[in-house]
């Protein structure tokens, strides 16, 4: 897995809340039997009008959030159907970080699995950043970056802004280095066969 | 000194912990393993890769459900890339020793009615499957829950899973439900109060008189809808229901009787303490149709679609507002007078034997509404066998239903079974997201017997007036 240390990034907001992984990766994507080439299909029934054509409406197409990596996104994230093809596309699409004030718990696990890092952050920073971002792109400035550093826990912009976020250790450890969670698995193979021997009669 | 009184999900997760290493997630045995078609190639693929076996093939179970027609099972897959999924299911069983319950098998089914039909899950198990609807096992008294396709991977070669221990929460509904209320409306009501992210982080233990009462099969469909309000997974205590339903099941235990010794002691001990808990009351439930595009947006059949602009939350009217626009529906209108044009019945919610009956009473003696295109998927193989010997089958298709082949269907139209855009459905299944059927399409969740009524009228009648013939 790649690992993952610290990212900057522009920021791309998304501002609904509940997107559940049916409108991440809509079910006709889910045939594909690799892990890859996801990113394309991506929101799809968002950000794609009936004749195929980018819908200009959606916040992803507009030009000044083109190759975003950090998305900015709204309560309960990932919600609904467990399919890991969701995290894959949007890392396929180039996002390394969802910023979110909660997710849900099934898509937060996958997107470990996978290099990417889920940030859980207060309602009240979340909207501070939407403001910033929209601030950013209304006046036509620079576009809005972030900086995501997981040694030190935090994420910070250019103009002041600065907050810690809370990640539990072995995750942590995990992405930073990288690891490989059935090879660490297979190391307390030990204790496997003991529970096995123990419960034999059970199982 | 007594031991400390645990809950049924304590019990079973001490039970289960391999070891907690110091800095790690615990580790916890994984005693079954359903698989399907979607969330299990690249899976199989990664085992491949690493030249990694299946731990243990015997607790491992695959059939396809997803992506199968549900029309006539000797014809080929039309389409080619399903058709590809299923062959890669197919051989991936092969190649690691991995039991099938393949399209010509007389028990195929969705993975979440053959596991229980079959006595694969019983109480007491850790129960995991890439679906985030295995929450459905839990009705067994197992702790049964959805993962990804990486972790899949992870308990086809440790036969273990990383996991930090959930929180608890006690949903206890007392009473009794009124007669025509079902347990599919309970669990709407319970969604709409705890919204669809309340349960998030905990696992609910579904308790009281009402939940008591309830029959196998409907506890079945109130522990599946858990993962609507957040929580990964959903139980119920194991009782003589539990039992009842177990005995002589195909996989069940040989030594039915001491494996029911060994149940009985899986209940929460007097005085286990929640770390959060909710009341209801059954008296309290209406039968439910969901009007927006999550299940918690949902209000009872005698209600009006409500105005989002008065919700207190910011987000919550946002979502209302987007959702009545995207269901075509303006706030005020009478649920009753809402027009449908589609019904489906079936998915892993609604798609038992009980549920089949209850909607063929309905409709038995009346036609489907000119207007409506019905269909009953059952929810597996057996299901269908049994629907046909009582006849239901009959009873629906003399009404003017489809009666179709097993499977997921048009719960989430991976297969031919969709929705066209701006069609309206009511709809047995679990998740009203927009596109869920078909994109455009626009879902209403409710019940069997609701969704029975409203393809006879055309449009949502309150089921608690029907005039059964
Ligand atoms: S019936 Fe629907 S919810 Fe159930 S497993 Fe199939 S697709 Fe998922």
């Amino acid at each position: 897995m790649q690992p993952f240390v610290t990212h900057t990034g522009l920021v791309a907001p998304l501002d609904r809340a509940n997107v559940d992984t049916d409108q991440i990766i809509p079910k006709q994507f889910l045939k594909r039997i690799e892990r890859t080439g996801f990113g394309q299909f991506l929101f799809f029934d968002w950000r794609f009008l009936d004749d195929g054509s980018s819908n200009p409406d959606f916040e992803l197409n507009r030009p000044e959030y083109a190759g975003a990596s950090i998305l900015l996104a709204r309560r309960n994230f990932g919600c609904g159907s467990s399919r890991e093809h969701a995290p894959w596309a949007l890392a396929d699409y180039g996002f390394r970080v969802v910023i979110a004030p909660t997710f849900a718990d099934i898509f937060f696990s996958n997107c470990f699995q996978n290099g990417m890092l889920p940030i859980r952050l207060a309602e009240e920073d979340v909207d501070e950043l939407f403001r910033r971002v929209a601030t950013a792109s209304e006046a036509g400035c620079e576009p809005y970056k972030l900086h995501v550093d997981l040694i030190a826990c935090t994420v910070v912009d250019e103009a002041g802004f600065m907050r810690t976020f809370s990640i539990d250790p072995f995750r942590r450890t995990c992405l930073l280095e990288g690891l490989d969670n059935i090879a660490l698995t297979l190391q307390h193979m030990d204790h496997i066969i003991a529970w096995e021997a123990a419960h034999a009669d059970v199982v | 000194m007594p031991a400390t009184p645990r809950t049924l999900l304590e019990k079973i997760w001490d039970s289960h912990l391999v070891c907690a290493p110091t800095g790690e997630q615990p580790i916890l045995y994984i005693d079954r393993h359903l698989v399907h078609e979607v969330t299990s190639a690249q899976a199989f693929e990664g085992l491949r890769v690493a030249g990694r076996r299946v731990r243990q093939p015997a607790a491992t179970f695959a059939t396809p459900d997803h992506n199968v027609p549900t029309t006539d099972r000797r014809l080929p897959i039309a389409d080619p890339i399903s058709k590809q999924q299923i062959d890669t299911l197919r051989n991936n069983c092969r190649e690691f020793g991995v039991r099938l319950f393949d399209l010509d098998n007389a028990d195929q089914g969705i993975v979440h009615v053959i596991g229980p039909e079959l006595g694969i899950t019983q109480p007491g198990m850790t129960i995991v499957c890439g679906d985030s609807h295995t929450a459905t096992h839990g009705a067994m008294g197992a702790l049964a829950f959805g993962i990804g396709t990486s972790e899949v991977e992870h308990v086809l070669a440790t036969q273990t899973l990383r996991q930090s221990k959930p929180h608890s929460l006690e949903v206890r509904v007392d009473g009794e439900l009124f007669p025509g209320v079902t347990a599919k409306d309970m669990v709407l009501f319970m969604i709409g109060r705890l919204s669809t992210e309340g349960g998030t982080g905990y696992v609910i233990e579904y308790t009281g008189s009402c939940v008591r009462s309830l029959s196998m099969e409907e506890r079945m469909t109130v522990c599946n809808m858990s993962i609507e309000a957040g929580a990964r997974a959903g139980m119920i205590a194991p009782d003589s229901v539990t039992y009842d339903y177990l005995r002589g099941r195909d996989f069940s235990p040989r030594d039915f009787d001491r494996a029911v010794a060994q149940w009985e002691k899986l209940p929460g001990d007097p005085g286990c303490t929640f770390d959060r808990v909710e009341v209801y009351r059954g008296a309290d439930v209406v039968p439910q149709v969901t009007w927006g595009t999550n299940p918690a947006q949902v209000v009872g059949i005698d209600a009006e679609v409500p105005a989002p602009e008065n919700f207190g939350d910011s987000s919550d009217r946002d979502s209302g507002l987007r959702a009545l626009e995207y269901m075509g529906l303006k706030s005020g209108t009478k649920i009753v007078d809402i027009p449908i044009d589609r019904v489906f019945i079936g998915s892993c919610t609604n798609g038992r034997i009980e549920d089949l009956r209850a909607a063929a009473s309905v409709v038995q003696g009346y036609r489907v509404a000119a207007r409506v295109h019905a269909m009953v998927v059952p929810g597996s193989g057996r299901v269908k066998r049994q629907a046909e010997q009582e006849g239901l089958d009959r009873v629906f298709t003399a009404a003017g239903f489809e009666w179709r082949e097993a499977g997921c269907s048009m719960c989430l139209g991976m297969n031919p079974d969709t929705l066209a855009p701006g069609e309206r459905c009511a709809s047995t299944s679990n998740r009203n997201f927009e596109g869920r059927q078909g994109k455009g399409g626009r879902t209403h969740l409710v019940s069997p017997a609701m969704a029975a009524a409203a393809a006879v009228t055309g449009h949502f009648v309150d089921i608690r007036g029907w005039r059964y013939c």
